[in-house]
């Protein structure tokens, strides 16, 4: 079966269009003309109803901090403000999330006396409209008391590392120990044993559109209706309602007819269907929030980071005999559901494409002060192939071997599918060999090697890398389930399967309308329904209407309901088939009475219903189709009507967990192999892709172009992660990468074209022989090109992303001394943002003049830039409230500033801290003024100063140079209040205070 | 200078596609949520109110202008194209459109409108591009689903077609 389903996905042939079917072609997307045409239905292009008021959030600046206080006073009376939400408020609403294993820990969509992550939420502010509810915002005043935070996985396992939930003693939320076969023995007795520690660094596939709810409580049926762009799974659902504190059955949930791409990452907006919907359910209207984009990189959700230490026992010929895992997933700073997800979807698949009999693992689970994770395109598999791949590239240069020939060594054999792995998963089907002979050849293997050989010799830095993987598809909803040990699992009762529903639906003219419960974010689901429904009843594509919204109290659903784990083209698809084959065979009963024919002499083709034996004798599809509604007395009496069809379909393949905690995670395994060549320019350390080969084998392909859409989006997004993305964050959990000019995304410039290969293996298990698709780059791209990048400059450790100063610092060492006499760079103190610099400035009059100027009150509000007010709390102790914008980001700040030292008029230190929802920090700076001879002053000051939260998140040129504006703008304001003058330099003293007292606040 | 007082709503008045329109704003209300929310112009999309995606892209008096760091006051007067008068008609694509309806140039639609807007201003005044212009001038606009070369190749036809076809025109 797989040597003849083994064919190439070419282009379609249209001439023989009557007789082909339809699925397997590329054609053109139904959903196209509406989104090419602005026409789209995403959340915020969709009206609300009258009265809905909209939130904005407050959100936490600090890492780790106890709430003291928070004033909301002024806010509720604000213009518009209709409610503020703080914790306390939602508490009495909602109930905790579910956290996702057995511990004594809360997870709130809103921070509880407690902040644990910046942009963790603080408060809701509900108000008429969006800006308003934005400036309420700035009017809460939060009283901090922060804590020390600890962001790195390892750290957070330390015995003296802050802990963040007393439910999670030395922040370790699982630790898990498993064996299959004999890894002892195996490690005992192997020639060999090679190692490798991973650090996987956090990012995201960040869709274009954030995400957005509104939220309706019903206060007289005590029922939610929301809608939001939630992409599933819906066992989220029962998490959903529960925190609502109403049954499944008073929580309904829907999805706009189209979203602004996922990846996974708008499962993640489920705490704010929890949080948005107590804040209609408080203020008894519907309540609209659309999250912007600063808050969506700092705070939505993020892939796990990683740290790894994998080992394998290794024979002399370079054959893995076992793995050894020790694996630290960080999960930020909450459990929420479905994590530890991560960590345990690749659980069947620790192996890779590779026959290892022997497996060690330690699973631990931490948590730290970073943004929760969620679901990201490729889900643990990018983290798990990193350091699979990489050791596999070492084993190669250890033992002096081809990493490609290491590989070939250890693949599963040909004829051993279905394979159950050692963890295990069932590997479907397959053929790696082929597979891999065919990219070997299709994508010129040897003259890639010959390139590098080429440009090696000309002192070029040019290497190549090779990856294989197996892409796993449709997760067992009971796979989360192998972080219980067996006697918890008994307790818990069984979780297994994935449910797909899909139903098919003729109404009274015929015409056909297919649902699903796939929630698609551009993938084309709609258009691939139509063509597999299409097929089914010899309709053409355009006769079948697809839908693909939810409305959770109206259609067909289950937990496993959603896009994810590329359920699609396996599952849901599928599904569709057999529904509409469900419908048909009825329907060929009903055309069997009225042809006069057997019903297995029934076919459907060209919009008409026949007999096979004599084609002559035939009836339009519309008029059998119809035959339910208008007369069901006309109908065969074991018929049954032929109205609608809902199937619910579960693959009996996914089984729980068992005792030996053996879990097939996942019904479909596709197969990849990568490589690529890549060269290094020596100067700038930019890493081009000079050629990339990717090889799918994901079983039969519904859609070519769907397809290669599918793997060229996937490519994209991992060549970010490999080169450019980073969610990175200080030490103290300052986040850094708040905008999309911190947080590089790849552009048309970085892309290039991936070369594709095919091979079709269908898989056994689902109707269409279809496996999933969407994730597959994601796992293999990133350590493709690590692996390429290590062979170019002989590295034997390197470490995503693969930013140029990275690689500099690899091969070059440290950054050299600059040359005597230039200014050299102040030593970051650990974790901060630092500012810092000197200056002067010259202003007309004494400095005697100048000198009380800077202690007068009046003066001050007048020359600080977007003062509000200064309040003089003692002569050498001034309050001040600011109005500052840096960037995209505006925001009020307290500013409290102290002066120390004071030897008028010469010299003064001030110290001072700032805090606003924006950012906090602190700065001291030293003043001295001296006669310029002129009758002026000279001014000379001296600065350093910290920042962290979200003004620290918006990058360092920004702030360098909004602090360079407003210094300025301070000596400008300072110069014409004294009358004449100016900055000297662009930088000023007295800018620093208004620095201090505004931007750089403090840290405690 | 007019000064606008930012406690008051101000007319705003343009042309949008040709046809004249107007609301009110406050000083402070971007461009690109005025014409979602008070002209109910939805298929400019936002996507990081920070200049950097692309998306929220128009053209403002022949100019390719971010949206989302235009403030509605500024336009006042202007003349503004969006996604939405790219069609010829309503149940038709223009040819850049269907250029990428037949390249698979779009998945989830949210970055398009913005794309259409900067090829279509550029072809426009450049009906001979190379890859590398097309790539150049794309390098402003952020796609997470497309990987993005099947945008270039469908700019790349579309300029190809309408080369053709303002060639049959000027012949008629």
């Amino acid at each position: 079966m797989p040597e003849t389903a083994v064919r190439s996905a070419s282009s379609v042939d249209q001439n023989r269009a009557e007789v082909r079917p339809w699925v397997g072609r590329s054609i053109e997307r139904v959903e196209d003309a509406a989104l090419l045409t602005g026409r789209g239905r995403f959340i915020d292009d969709l009206g609300t109803p009258p009265g809905t008021l909209h939130a904005a959030i407050l959100r936490s600046p600090h890492a780790h901090a106890d709430i003291v206080s928070v004033d909301a006073e002024a806010a509720r009376r604000a213009p518009g403000v209709a409610a503020v939400l703080t914790g306390e408020q939602v508490k009495a609403l909602t109930s905790s999330l579910v956290v996702g294993v057995k511990a004594p820990v809360e997870c709130w969509p809103i921070a509880i006396d407690r902040v644990r992550y910046v942009g963790e939420p603080v408060a809701v502010v509900v108000a008429t409209d969006r800006a308003r509810a934005e400036d309420a915002i700035e009017l809460i005043n939060v009283e901090y008391r922060p804590r020390a935070a600890v962001v790195d996985p390892l750290a957070a396992l330390a015995a003296d590392a802050p802990v963040l939930h007393e439910g999670f003693p030395g922040n370790l939320a699982s630790d898990r120990r498993f064996s299959y076969g004999n890894p002892d023995l195996a490690f005992g007795e192997a020639a060999h044993r090679f190692s490798i520690d991973i650090r996987y660094p956090r990012n995201s596939c960040t869709p274009i559109e954030t995400y957005g709810v509104i939220a309706s409580h019903d206060a007289a049926e005590d029922a939610y209706d929301i809608l939001a762009n939630f992409q599933g799974p819906f066992s989220i659902h029962t998490v959903i309602s529960r925190a609502l504190k109403v049954p499944g059955n008073r929580l309904r949930l829907r999805t706009p007819p189209a979203s602004g791409g996922s990846f996974g990452v708008k499962q993640g907006v489920f705490p704010y269907i929890v949080l948005i919907g107590a804040a209609s359910r408080a203020v008894g209207r519907p309540v609209k929030w659309i999250e912007d984009r600063l808050e969506h990189l700092t705070a939505s959700v993020s892939a796990t980071n990683r740290a790894t230490t994998l080992s394998a026992a290794v024979a002399a010929d370079g054959k893995i005999l076992a793995l050894d895992w020790d694996q630290v997933e960080d999960c930020g700073a909450h459990l929420r559901a479905p994590e530890p997800a991560t960590l345990y979807r690749m659980h069947g698949n620790l192996t890779g494409a590779y026959d290892i009999r022997h497996v060690r693992v330690r699973n631990r689970v931490v948590v730290t002060n970073k943004t929760p994770t969620g679901l990201n395109r490729g889900f643990g598999g990018p983290q798990v192939y990193f350091a699979l791949e990489r050791l596999v590239q070492r084993i190669a240069i250890g033992l002096r071997l081809d990493p490609f020939d290491v590989i070939k060594r250890n693949l599963v054999p040909a004829n051993a599918f279905p394979y159950r792995t050692a963890t295990g998963a069932l590997l479907d089907s397959g053929n790696y060999q082929e597979a891999i002979a065919r990219g070997v050849e299709q994508g010129r293997l040897a003259e890639l090697r010959t390139r590098r050989d080429e440009a090696r010799a000309q002192g070029r830095l040019y290497g190549i890398g090779f990856t294989a993987v197996v892409e796993p598809s449709v997760s067992n909803m009971g796979y989360i389930t192998t972080v219980l040990t067996a006697a918890e699992r008994r307790k818990a009762g069984p979780k297994n399967g994935a449910q797909a529903t899909a139903t098919v639906t003729l109404d009274p003219v015929g015409s056909v309308t297919v649902h699903v419960a796939s929630v698609p974010q551009g993938q084309g689901h709609r258009t691939v329904l139509s063509q597999v429904v299409a097929d089914v009843f010899g309709l053409k594509p355009q006769d079948v209407r697809v839908n693909t919204e939810i409305d959770t109290t109206k259609d067909a659903w289950s937990i496993a309901s959603g896009n994810y784990a590329s359920r699609f083209a396996a599952a849901v698809a599928g599904t569709a088939k057999l529904a509409a084959e469900r419908i048909a065979a009825r329907l060929a009963r009903v055309a069997a009475s009225q042809l006069n024919v057997e019903p297995g002499d029934v076919v459907f083709g060209d919009g008409l219903v026949a007999s096979k034996r004599n084609p002559e004798n035939r009836i339009a599809f519309s008029r059998i189709a119809a035959l339910s509604h208008w007369s069901p007395g006309s109908l065969p009496d074991d018929a049954g009507q032929t109205i609608r069809e809902t199937v619910f379909w579960t693959p009996p393949e996914l089984t729980a967990p068992d005792d030996e905690d053996r879990i097939n995670s996942s019904l479909c395994h596709g197969f990849i192999f990568d490589f690529c060549g890549v060269e290094i320019d020596r100067t700038t350390f930019e890493v081009r892709i000079d050629r990339y080969v990717t090889m799918h084998d994901c079983g039969t392909i519904l859609h070519p172009g769907m397809v290669n859409g599918q793997i060229r989006g996937g490519f994209a997004q991992a060549l970010g992660a490999a080169l450019y993305e980073e969610y990175a964050y200080a030490a103290d959990g300052s986040f850094l990468t708040g905008t999309f000019a911190d947080y590089l995304l790849p552009t048309t410039a970085e892309v290039p074209e991936p070369q594709i290969v095919h091979m079709e293996t269908p898989s056994p298990f689902t109707p269409l022989g279809a496996k999933g698709v969407g994730e597959g780059n994601c796992m293999s791209t990133p350590v493709c090109i690590a692996n390429a990048v290590a062979d170019a400059l002989r590295l034997a450790d390197v470490t995503l992303p693969l930013v140029p100063a990275k690689l500099a610092a690899l091969v070059r060492g440290p950054e050299p001394e600059p040359p005597a006499g230039q200014p050299k760079a102040a030593p970051a103190r650990e974790g901060d943002r630092r500012l810092h610099g000197e200056g002067s400035a010259s202003v007309n009059g004494a400095p005697e003049q100048v000198w009380t100027m800077l202690l007068d009150v009046g003066t001050l509000q007048a020359v600080i830039p977007g003062c509000q007010r200064v309040d003089k709390v003692s002569d050498t102790h001034f309050r001040a409230d600011v109005t500052l914008g840096i960037g995209p980001v505006t925001g009020r700040y307290r500013a409290d500033v102290q002066l120390f030292d004071l030897d008028p008029p010469r010299t003064v230190t001030l110290r001072g801290k700032a805090e606003g929802a924006l950012g906090f920090g602190s700065a001291e700076g030293r003043i001295t003024l001296e006669p310029d001879g002129k009758g002026g002053t000279r001014l000379h000051y001296a600065y350093d100063a910290a920042i962290g939260g979200k003004v620290a998140s918006i990058g360092g040129r920004l702030l360098d140079g909004a602090t360079r504006v407003i210094i300025g703008q301070f000596f400008a304001a300072l110069a014409r209040k004294a009358g004449g003058g100016g900055p000297a330099s662009g930088f000023s003293l007295i800018a620093l205070l208004g620095k201090l007292a505004s931007l750089l606040g403090g840290r405690r | 200078m007019t000064r606008l007082g930012s406690d008051r709503r101000h007319p705003v008045r343009f042309k949008l596609n040709g046809k004249p329109v107007e609301a009110e704003a406050e000083p402070r209300t971007l461009l690109s949520d005025f014409l979602r929310q008070q002209i109910g112009a939805t298929g400019t999309h936002v996507g990081c109110e920070h200049g950097v995606c692309g998306a929220c892209t128009v053209i403002v008096d022949g100019m390719l202008t971010r949206s989302c760091l235009t403030l509605a006051v500024q336009a006042d007067g202007c003349e503004l194209q969006t996604v939405e008068g790219l069609a010829p008609s309503p149940d038709r694509l223009g040819i850049l459109q269907q250029a990428f309806r037949r390249n698979h140039a779009l998945q989830c639609g949210f970055c398009t409108a913005g794309i259409l807007m900067s090829l279509d201003h550029y072809l426009r005044r450049h009906p001979m591009p190379s890859e590398a212009d097309i790539r150049d001038l794309l390098s402003g606009h952020l796609c997470r689903c497309t990987g993005y070369t099947p945008i270039v190749k469908a700019a790349l036809e579309a300029a190809a077609e309408l080369a053709t076809t303002s060639e049959e025109k000027s012949d008629a």
